[in-house]
């Protein structure tokens, strides 16, 4: 059943949603709060995730426990070789983050949160995808 | 994708908390001397919102911060969940040196570039 295969990531999504909202990691409040280490909010949301992500990954790798559909669960290393791209990408991302005060999920969540201008953000971020696409190769990694 | 904005329009828009963020009271000190007055919501309609985006520093937030973020996540290879949540807990160096980099630049924009841009 197809209906049922995309219900699945429609109900985690919108759990997803619920939370980036309601634990306000949405809000550029909280981000300014962050990189000004005022509070522990960000600091201990991340940190417990990272924890539980951890705890969670040691758990499927040692039992190789399957996904849904029975293939093992992999997650493919990154190149840390590539030193490059993960200092300079990375703080272009910090810039932005701090900037707009939201990243990725986030813009979605505080569109669907009824803040509408955030299609602007969003169309912006896709042009950004767009150029990096264009000039990615040309790029030091 | 459409999950997730139909749980944030359940959270933010239905279940809408009506009361301001609870802040660090240093960060509304530092946010109110750099101009920021309107607390009320999840973000300051001072720069979010659409009468915002007729001003300079409205403009930059929302086109260029948004250009920002698309850009870096493809460059970096990952974003907030991607590097800081799911890259550290598989324990990858190349995500620590991602996140390095989020926090040089979220706090070169925090402390250098927003003081000049309100």
């Amino acid at each position: 059943m197809k209906i049922l295969e995309y219900l699945k990531y429609l109900i985690i999504g919108t759990v997803f949603g619920f939370i980036l909202v309601k634990s306000e990691v949405v809000s550029w409040f909280r981000i300014q709060e962050m990189f000004r280490f005022d509070d522990i909010h960000m600091h201990g949301i991340i940190g417990l995730a990272i924890v539980v992500g951890i705890i969670s990954i040691q758990i499927i790798k040692r039992n190789n426990i399957k996904d849904t559909k029975g293939n093992s669960v992999t997650i493919p290393p990154k190149d840390a070789s590539q030193w490059k791209r993960y200092i300079i990408g990375g703080s272009m991302f910090g810039l932005g983050w701090a900037l707009l005060g939201a990243c990725p999920g986030p813009m979605f969540a505080l569109l669907g949160s009824g803040i509408t201008v955030m299609i602007i953000p969003i169309l912006s971020a896709i042009a950004g995808t767009y150029v990096y696409g264009m000039l990615g190769n040309s790029l030091p990694h | 994708m459409a999950g997730s904005v139909l749980g944030s329009f359940l959270g933010g828009y239905v279940f809408a908390n009506p009361e301001p963020i609870d802040l660090a009271a240093s960060t509304i000190t530092d946010l109110q001397a750099l101009g920021i007055n309107d607390f009320s919501g999840l973000v300051p309609a001072d720069l979010i919102s659409w009468e915002a985006l007729g001003t300079p520093a409205g403009l930059i937030v929302l086109v260029v911060g948004g250009f920002l973020v698309g850009f870096g996540a493809r460059y970096a290879g990952g974003c907030t969940s991607g590097h800081a949540i799911s890259g550290l807990s598989d324990l990858q160096l190349a995500s620590l040196m991602a996140v390095i980099g989020f926090f040089i630049g979220g706090l070169l924009m925090t402390y250098l570039i927003y003081p000049i841009i309100l």
